[in-house]
């Protein structure tokens, strides 16, 4: 057997280096596993600092000696490329694994195994682990805010509504496709309108508007199987016809009887709250937002000086000022600049004022869109006779929108996230609700498990969006 | 003249349109003042403000004016934003280049630490460290102190102070050696254009950056000396520090919570930035016999920069609006101090509110002008 030099691991004492290297590595980290799970010190009899370092001595070491190039075992030359190049790589290697065994028990025990789930009172947390007690007591408060508890099911019901309308995308067949756009664009916000402001709201003109949900719904239905040839025309008159037919003809009696039977209370805007008033901002900001920023997009890039500079101050007035700032002006200055007798509710005012905000960001990010298509897109669309709106409507947005997709989901991200500061004009979604629920003088002390709780939620809702605008972009990725 | 309908008719229009509206608010807003009585000005601005401010980086109490108040909140907002842009810049460049290591363990540990952070709001973050995190840690009394000198409480953190003697001295040869530097630079750019001869420069810039302040210390008559803080007993369990800095827990768990946020964006950056150059360049580069150094140096880092440098700009940008979530914990930064505090005092919402804006709104303009200029300056000249 020929000498070893332990100085440079080579192939010709393959095994002998493998063997010794991985029992050091082995070593080192099976000292830091029970030191972390069973708090066991192997290396205790050592002096404080050396104990310390030890682990990651020996691992070094270990991981030294299995660096062997090309050493023919399939497992050794991945490990080898994957996360042992070179000295600094394996002492960086070696920290991330003993961080990651280092906080897996505390957080482990922190979540479940120290964390009490039973109960509906405070005397239950007694562990040293989280209180999911506290989330689950609280837990109406942080989905609905003070929404009364009894007509929690009108946003529930609204919700699912809206959910199963939302999707009829996926279930049109190729001959509804075309008119899903409009669909999307026109219908469903003003269905989700009518929903939100008179059912959820359920305010004294909820049995006039109750028609016009009956009747744009019934209007869609019998919608799909008017040929395309009428389709235009129909959409135009039908809906309304039918909603002039059922709130002077037909039912009227009868229905306001029925709206009577259901006596859905007026809940005002002020006590709505938790995640589903996240939704509700969040769905009708990105609804407004979209179309707004689209025309300034346009503005900013028109013929018309004036209309170009007009566009430019408005974007940039928005893009230039923090949000919170916006929302403090639809709070305090802009009721100043409205007749005394008008009267916009809070809700809205946040509303207009998070899509106007929103719709700059937007509007930028189309902007980059329009810019990045060549010229002869319009020149092509120019020299076919079209004028400003055909061509933009059938050749440059259907492109550029295509082009922005990963911009414009995140700035719908971006308007997601932003939803918390309305706690500025005093509406509390869950994060102000959890700020409410944290000082209550029963429940001190569980600020760790409200905001955990929380940022789970939203990073869920917040990641899941962003994938979902990954598999957007994939599937309407088209080479040119 | 070739005005035509086709073309004033829409502009008119929108002029119209826009007129009206702000024509329609500002009536609005002289009838509602006439009739609460209120009087348009800021001449409020040099009254006695008559309220206190945390934390404060000039001299300031109730006896300053309404407009020193502003100075306050507007030096606090720029102090946590510097601290945080400095942190994030240092963490997301890390994390950046971690996200390009070969190491699969550092990659995921980087991509994962991305994800998590972005994916959550700033204000909850914010209230995180601030409610939950920072709550957890130890009173004053049974505080430990770190390297010695520092101690970090539930009241915040508490640094030794540097006394200076002959400041002034040092500052000048800190310039002195800037100045010496931007010298030398243009020098070796000027002799590696005309000879082709390559001079040190980054050895002698940081020769000169330690020589000259050094030398200031030996012969200038500069002394250094800490203050550290020291504990003080308020009352039977009230203690605290005395002497040094103190840095208030709120503007820890912004600048905190800022920075964690911003590295991601920033990282993601700078991880485009260096992936969008291409490889052809790096083996281009390698292949005209320029070494590893040389090649990061003078072909992969200056169009990395370009790419790097405008989105990240833009980020510092966020972060500065960003850090007006201050108002939430309590931070006195200018939304809190200014449209918070002095709103509440005057009942000039709209002076107050569009002064706050108008920072905010030239602050961001500015930088935009400048970074257009910059970009115009570096971008590439294609033929």
């Amino acid at each position: 057997m020929s000498k070893i030099n332990f100085l440079k691991p080579d192939k010709s004492n393959l095994y002998t280096f493998l063997y010794l290297g991985s029992f050091l590595f082995f070593v080192s980290v099976l000292d830091v596993l029970l030191n972390s799970f069973f708090s066991l010190n192997l290396t205790g009899f050592l002096p404080g600092f050396l104990s310390f370092l030890l682990p990651l001595i020996l691992g070094f070491i270990g991981l030294y000696f299995i660096r062997i190039e090309l050493s023919g075992i399939k497992q050794l030359d991945l490990l080898n490329k994957h996360i042992n190049t070179n000295n600094f790589n394996a002492v960086l290697s070696l920290l991330i694994i003993f961080i990651i065994l280092k906080s897996i028990p505390p957080i482990l025990s922190w979540f479940f195994i120290d964390a009490s789930f039973a109960g509906d009172s405070k005397d239950v947390c007694t562990g040293t682990g989280a209180c999911w007690t506290y989330i689950k007591v609280w837990m109406r408060r942080f989905m609905y805010g003070m929404y009364p508890n009894g007509e929690q099911w009108r946003i529930n019901l609204s919700f699912i509504a809206l959910a199963l309308l939302g999707s009829v995308g996926y279930f049109a067949t190729d001959r509804f496709k075309k008119y899903l756009t409009l669909y999307y664009v026109v219908i469903y916000p003003f269905i989700a309108f009518l929903f939100i402001f008179f059912f959820i709201s359920g305010g004294p003109v909820f049995f006039d508007f109750s028609y016009g949900i009956i009747a744009a719904i019934l209007s869609i239905i019998i919608g799909f199987f008017i040929p395309s040839k009428f389709k235009f025309y129909y959409f135009l008159i039908v809906p309304f016809a039918l909603y002039v037919l059922l709130k002077y003809f037909i039912f009227y009696e009868e229905l306001i009887e029925l709206g009577k039977l259901d006596g859905l209370n007026w809940v005002e805007t002020g006590a709505w709250g938790g995640l589903s008033l996240t939704f509700i901002i969040s769905f009708f900001c990105l609804i407004f937002c979209f179309p707004i920023g689209m025309a300034f997009a346009l503005g900013r890039r028109s013929g018309f000086p004036l209309i170009r500079y007009i566009s430019i101050g408005f974007i940039e007035f928005w893009r230039g000022v923090p949000l919170i700032t916006v929302l403090f002006m639809s709070a305090v200055m802009f009721p100043m600049f409205l007749p005394a007798d008008f009267f916009i509710d809070k809700l809205v005012r946040c509303i207009i004022a998070i899509s106007l905000f929103e719709a700059a960001y937007v509007a930028e990010v189309i902007r980059g869109g329009l810019q990045a298509l060549p010229r002869g897109q319009y020149e092509a669309a120019k020299s076919l006779g079209m004028g400003y709106w055909r061509m933009h409507i059938f050749v440059i947005l259907p492109q550029a929108l295509k082009l922005v997709i990963p911009g414009i989901a995140n700035t719908f991200l971006a308007l997601v996230k932003d939803t918390p500061l309305i706690f500025v004009v005093g509406l509390l979604e869950i994060v102000g609700m959890l700020n409410l629920a944290k000082t209550n003088p029963e429940w001190l002390g569980f600020a760790m498990e409200g905001y955990v709780f929380a940022a789970i939620i939203f990073w869920i809702i917040c990641y899941a969006m962003s994938k979902y605008s990954y598999n957007l972009e994939q599937k309407y990725k088209t080479d040119r | 003249m070739n005005f035509k309908l086709k073309d004033i008719g829409p502009q008119l229009m929108t002029v119209i349109a826009v007129v009206l509206v702000f024509g329609f608010f500002t009536y609005n807003a002289q009838v509602n003042m006439e009739n609460r009585g209120i009087d348009f000005g800021y001449g409020f601005l040099s009254q006695e403000s008559s309220f206190d401010v945390q934390f404060s980086l000039i001299e300031y109490d109730g006896s300053h004016s309404y407009f020193r108040a502003y100075l306050v909140g507007l030096l606090n907002t720029i102090l946590v934003s510097v601290i945080g842009i400095i942190l994030a810049t240092i963490l997301g460049v890390l994390v950046g280049i971690a996200r390009l290591s070969p190491n699969y363990l550092i990659n995921k540990f980087a991509a994962f630490y991305v994800e998590f952070f972005r994916n959550i709001p700033l204000l909850l973050q914010i209230f995180f460290w601030y409610f939950a995190a920072l709550r957890a840690l130890p009173l004053p009394q049974d505080a430990e102190a770190m390297f010695g000198i520092s101690f970090l409480t539930i009241k915040g953190l508490f640094v030794p102070a540097f006394i200076w003697e002959n400041f002034n001295i040092f500052f000048y040869s800190i310039v002195a050696a800037i100045v010496a530097i931007i010298v030398i630079r243009i020098h070796a750019k000027k002799v590696q254009e005309t000879q082709g001869k390559q001079i040190p420069v980054l050895l002698i810039s940081v020769g000169l950056i330690f020589i000259l302040p050094l030398l200031s210390f030996l012969i200038g008559g500069v002394r250094l000396s800490f203050e550290v803080p020291v504990l003080k007993q308020l009352a039977t369990t009230s203690f605290i520090y005395e002497g040094g800095v103190s840095l208030p827990p709120e503007l820890i768990a912004l600048a905190l919570s800022l920075s964690l946020y911003t590295a991601t964006f920033i990282a993601e950056c700078v991880r485009a930035g260096i992936q969008g150059v291409g490889k052809g360049q790096k083996e281009a580069a390698a292949s005209i016999g320029l070494t590893q150094n040389q090649v990061l140096k003078l072909v992969v880092m200056p169009q990395a920069l370009r790419i790097i440098i405008p989105p990240t700009t833009n980020q510092y940008l966020n972060l500065t609006k960003n850090s007006s979530l201050a108002a939430a914990i309590a931070y006195p930064d200018l939304v809190l101090v200014f449209a918070g505090t002095a709103l509440m005092q005057t009942g000039k919402a709209i002076e107050i509110v569009s002064i706050t804006m108008f920072t905010y709104l030239s602050l961001s303009i500015s930088i935009s002008l400048f970074m257009n200029w910059y970009n115009n300056k570096i971008a590439i000249t294609e033929k």
